[in-house]
């Protein structure tokens, strides 16, 4: 089969694109998505593999190296903003980030030796699962339990009056959780970050404030922890890289600045919309053995 | 005098974190742009292979590698050297939190941090 005939199969215009054409393109997509995913908190990285993969023909795990090394980008340039604010919880974090690097490696794994089509069916999925609401426990008050006091996971943190304390339970559990965020992270090129948020505010009972910007600084070790196993196995090409990365960080950059003066359930159902047919897409080409 | 222990508060830390991992963004950011730039005004016209996984080759692979070949000032290799820098910084970040709960004397957190960063460095030098 010619190249050109790959390209018509797979719903690309029938003419040969150049490297300067289709790095525009990825750019500019890429740019979208960061700044959709971090003005409605859901990430950029999901809809980068689909934007690739399903868009523009490019095989799911080309797709997925660049995808995670966009994470890393937007994990750490947002950090400086969450670390004003003195939310997050730098203990918790590193003992959580032992779960999620040992769960990304897993995943890393899997990516490498796993048919690409049930990367895709998986991929699809997770799509679908991450634009389920779910309301946030927001710290209700607990008991000490004594293996998170032995840890040193309670802490405070600040609010209108003054420093909160907070106390958190179900180590066990929000371990586990984040173990599996991390092999997702890990399988699928994304950054986890709404189930991060979802182990450490549902399970273990931390301040939503709190979870959000301490996953956030997880989601960058975590997505490194998959990205040496990638890099080593020659899955993060630089041309397609480049373009993903930099649009994506442009992106989510003008997305957090304006994060805080606009109201956003509208835009939150429009690219919720966008996510579902993404993973129906994935799924069904994932299903007849297209990605 | 202050003593180490109360200079190195958490907030402290988690400044000088973000500092770090913002430097270390945009100095990769800025070797990506270079080396792409570089990489399209000598192969922008030609046609890609993305729809076909080849893998890359030995020098995009490995640290040696790229580094190596980042000074033939040819743009796909000085990419890469970024998107290394890109990696390496989540990983400097835990070096440092090693130095900082060693600095607190905390010594539970020194050993968590510890596997958090052999995993990684195994998987970069090794995976």
């Amino acid at each position: 089969m010619t190249t050109v005939n790959e390209w018509v199969l797979r719903g690309v215009r029938p003419y040969v694109m150049s490297i300067t054409l289709l790095s525009g393109i990825i750019f500019l997509g890429a740019a979208v998505a960061g700044f959709l995913g971090s003005l409605t908190g859901l990430g950029g990285g999901v809809v980068i593999v689909p934007l690739l993969a399903l868009g523009l023909g490019v095989d799911i795990r080309y797709a997925i190296g660049a995808s995670l090394v966009s994470v890393i980008a937007t994990s750490s340039g947002a950090a400086v903003a969450y670390v004003r604010e003195g939310y997050s919880n730098i203990r918790a974090g590193m003992l959580l980030e032992v779960a999620t690097t040992l769960g990304a490696t897993l995943g890393a794994f899997l990516t490498l030796h796993a048919p690409t089509q049930i990367i895709a069916v998986i991929f699809g999925v997770v799509l679908l699962f991450s634009t389920i609401p779910f309301r946030f426990a927001n710290g209700a008050e607990h008991e000490i339990d004594p293996l998170a006091a032995k840890l040193r996971l309670d802490s405070s943190y600040p609010t209108a009056d003054g420093q909160q304390s907070y106390h958190v339970r179900h180590v066990p559990l929000g371990f586990g959780l984040m173990a599996l965020a991390g092999a997702l992270s890990g399988l699928l090129g994304i950054g986890s970050g709404a189930m991060k948020v979802l182990a450490m505010d549902k399970a273990m009972g931390f301040p939503f404030k709190v979870s959000t910007t301490t996953s956030n600084f997880m989601i960058g070790v975590t997505a490194a922890a998959s990205a040496g196993i990638f890099l080593r196995q020659g899955y993060i090409d630089p041309g397609l890289a480049m373009p993903t990365m930099l649009g994506v960080l442009l992106g989510s950059t003008l997305g957090a600045r304006v994060l805080t003066r606009t109201a956003t359930p509208v835009l939150r159902w429009v690219f919720n919309i966008v996510i579902v047919v993404l993973g129906i897409e994935m799924i069904f080409n994932g299903l007849t053995g297209r990605l | 005098m202050i003593n180490l222990r109360e200079r190195w508060t958490d907030q402290r830390v988690e400044e000088v974190i973000s500092v770090l991992l913002r430097t270390g963004v945009v100095t990769a950011a800025s070797v990506v742009l270079l080396g792409g730039i570089i990489y399209l005004i000598r192969h922008g016209a030609s046609v890609p292979h993305y729809h076909q996984f080849h893998g890359e080759p030995p020098q995009y692979r490995t640290l040696k590698g790229i580094l190596t070949d980042a000074f033939t000032f040819r743009g796909r290799a000085i990419i890469q050297l970024g998107l290394l820098l890109l990696i390496l910084t989540p990983i400097a970040r835990v070096v440092f939190s090693v130095a900082a709960f060693t600095l607190q004397r905390d010594r539970l957190y020194v050993a968590v941090t510890l596997i958090v960063l052999i995993v990684l460095l195994i998987n970069l030098l090794w995976g």
